[in-house]
């Protein structure tokens, strides 16, 4: 299902956090979107699972404006794996996992099997399932982003949005939870900060710089060194990996260089 | 923050961050169990409602047998099952059953009614507002029905309704409470629940002081019992009579809590997640705060407003059952029930013939058995 940003603008309290920002991620691809602290990320990400209503332009779902849809409808095509991780009770792991099937149940309707099934394999995929009767607030931040991600795997989506996901994570599970998003096939839009994580995750790359898109396209087009000193104000030298050719980028410390 | 010594027999994942490395996923095909509730699953959580609701039964039996004049448990059934089979006693019993069923039943079944609206509240109140400490009073309604009990008894308005007009008065003045809570709480048409409980707690103060006015000005003393009489809370003036209507109420609040349990748990996870998982959280928000406003409106116009119920029952019943609110909504109003049928029969029978006020009581018991509760468990709301 593809995805697409539409002239998107959001504006609030009179400041303009996002500026006509068009992007298109089509079906079944990654693209990552990144940026300097405050560039309009997240705000454009949240216009995609709703939490935030653009001033103008719109979010598409295979050409339908999200906004027609139910909030219902729209949680069962797009999951999403929010910073927002905030919980205020205890439930168990189990339990978080299991409240991804919400979008697809109605009133006091119980969890079938099937549903629990997913919920069991979701928890193995992302490897939690030894932790599925402990309770969310005593898990480590890296646990708990990917009690996360299985919940909005078990939603089943066609599209998955994320906003940092890598964050809290060792770089062990940076690298599974990236490689899992590519095998997903589904339709992944994800605000990364590492570049390189983002050159090695994603099909294109959009950058956003003061709520404006100032890039996009492939990872070899966009992370050049003069717009990673335009946008982030760092000088970097561009190599290309040695086994996959995706561009990384070496930063010196020494303002010299 | 663990506590020092932990009775729990099963507890080797207690603390965050020592988990063992985390192997392969493939190496898990067999979870082990952490720390497992017992209760929290399906056929435990019949059993301990079976067992409740066997408990709630025999307390009320034996509640409605204890006073002043105290009848066996056998014989109080008997006139219970002559009232409800319209049976026939002997004629030198009429004055024992007079007091069992006249005087004592209504008292015992209005408290068990009271305890279980006020569990189920607080629970949805708690999810509603986002906060631990919040009971069903917090948003105003007692002290907006104070304020309407005390309007009516010294103004002698509502007249017309007779024995009821106190209730109704108190009744308007809770439902007035939420309505300008409600109004000054909103902004942009959105309720945060942060500014509703820091609303409703301004508020309550403002109507104590209004209260507190009436009183001091009022001629006769009779403003001051029933101030007395509505923040402390008490059965001692329950009839058949209002009987239908709070059960209709409670029952009516239990079965729309419940149906809406999962957007309850939805609007624990922050309302960024619970819109992405497809409700919002404005509009329920503002659909629990009518509900909630109606049910403790008539609890507290029956019963004045009882505290710690509400408060501590929830987290008593999250404890034992998890946190998933199908299940504590299930246990917390029966919980709720045998405990407020207990908390009468000790306040009227302790310093007999006199009657303690229920606050007094509520207090006395609920607050070391939560302290107990909350250190052994590592009970855990909004972190540790």
């Amino acid at each position: 299902m593809e995805l697409r940003l539409d002239g998107l603008s959001v504006v609030t309290d009179g400041k303009s956090l996002v500026r006509d920002l068009s992007l298109d991620v089509p079906d079944g691809t990654v693209v990552g979107l990144v940026g300097p602290n405050g560039s309009g990320k997240s705000t454009a990400l949240r216009c995609v699972y709703r939490a935030l209503r653009p001033t103008s332009g719109a979010v598409r779902v295979n050409g339908d404006d999200l906004a027609r849809l139910t909030l219902r409808r729209s949680a069962q095509l797009i999951a999403a794996m929010t910073q927002d991780g905030a919980v205020d009770l205890d439930f168990t792991v189990e339990e978080v996992v299991a409240l991804g099937r919400a979008p697809h149940l109605r009133g006091a309707q119980r969890l079938g099997r099937d549903e629990r099934d997913a919920c069991a394999a979701a928890m193995d995929r992302l490897g939690i399932r030894h932790l599925a009767d402990r309770g969310i607030l005593t898990l480590s931040g890296g646990e708990r982003q990917r009690v996360l991600l299985a919940r909005a795997l078990v939603q089943d989506p066609e599209i998955l949005v994320l906003d940092e996901p890598t964050n809290h994570l060792d770089v062990r599970h940076q690298v599974q939870l990236l490689s899992l998003l590519r095998q997903s096939g589904l339709t992944v839009l994800v605000v990364l900060h590492d570049l390189n994580l983002a050159a090695a995750a994603c099909d294109r790359i959009g950058v956003l710089s003061q709520g404006r898109l100032v890039a996009a396209g492939t990872p070899e087009d966009v992370l050049t060194p003069e717009l990673v000193l335009d946008v982030f104000g760092v000088g970097a030298s561009v190599v290309p990996h040695p086994l996959t050719g995706d561009p990384q980028l070496l930063y010196s410390l020494d303002p010299a260089h | 923050m663990p506590p020092p010594v932990t009775s729990e027999p099963t507890a080797p994942t207690a603390r965050a961050g020592d988990t063992p490395p985390t192997p392969a996923p493939v190496d898990l095909p067999t979870a082990t169990p952490g720390r497992k509730r017992l209760l929290a699953t399906g056929p435990g959580l019949l059993l301990t409602c079976t067992v409740l609701g066997a408990l709630l039964v025999v307390s009320v039996v034996v509640a409605i047998g204890t006073g002043a004049a105290v009848i066996p448990p056998g014989e109080t059934a008997r006139y219970l099952w002559a009232a409800l089979t319209g049976g026939t006693i002997r004629a030198d019993e009429a004055t024992t059953y007079q007091i069992v069923w006249q005087i004592r039943t209504p008292r015992v079944l209005l408290a068990a009614l009271v305890g279980a609206g006020l569990s189920a509240v607080g629970v949805a109140v708690q999810a509603m507002v986002r906060n631990a400490l919040a009971d069903p009073f917090v948003l105003g309604v007692s002290s907006g029905a104070s304020v309407g009990a005390v309007t009516v008894t010294v103004t002698g308005g509502l007249a017309a309704l007779g024995l009821y007009a106190v209730s109704a008065g108190a009744f308007l003045g809770a439902l007035a409470a939420s309505v300008l809570v409600y109004a000054a709480s909103t902004r942009r048409g959105a309720l945060s629940p942060l500014r509703l409980v820091l609303t409703g707690v301004a508020l309550s103060f403002g109507f104590q002081a209004l209260m507190s006015v009436i009183v001091y000005l009022a001629p006769d003393s009779e403003a001051t019992s029933t101030v007395l009489h509505w923040t402390l809370g008490g059965f001692g003036a329950a009839t058949w009579g209002a009987l239908p209507l709070v059960t209709a109420v409670v029952a009516a609040g239990l079965f729309v809590l419940q149906r809406h349990a999962r957007a309850l748990d939805l609007l624990a996870l922050g309302d960024e997640t619970a819109t992405s998982l497809g409700i919002d959280p404005d509009r329920h928000r503002k659909a629990l705060l009518v509900l909630v406003s109606l049910v403790t409106g008539v609890l507290v116009s029956v019963s004045g407003a009882i505290a710690f119920v509400g408060l501590v029952l929830p987290h008593v019943v999250r404890m034992v059952v998890g946190a998933t609110h199908a299940r504590v909504l299930a246990v917390a109003p029966l919980a709720g029930a045998v405990f407020m049928v207990w908390v009468d029969l000790v306040s009227r029978t302790l310093a007999a013939p006199r009657e303690l006020p229920l606050g007094v009581v509520t207090a006395l018991v609920g607050v070391p058995v939560f302290i107990t509760l909350m250190r052994r468990n590592g009970y855990a709301f909004g972190g540790r």
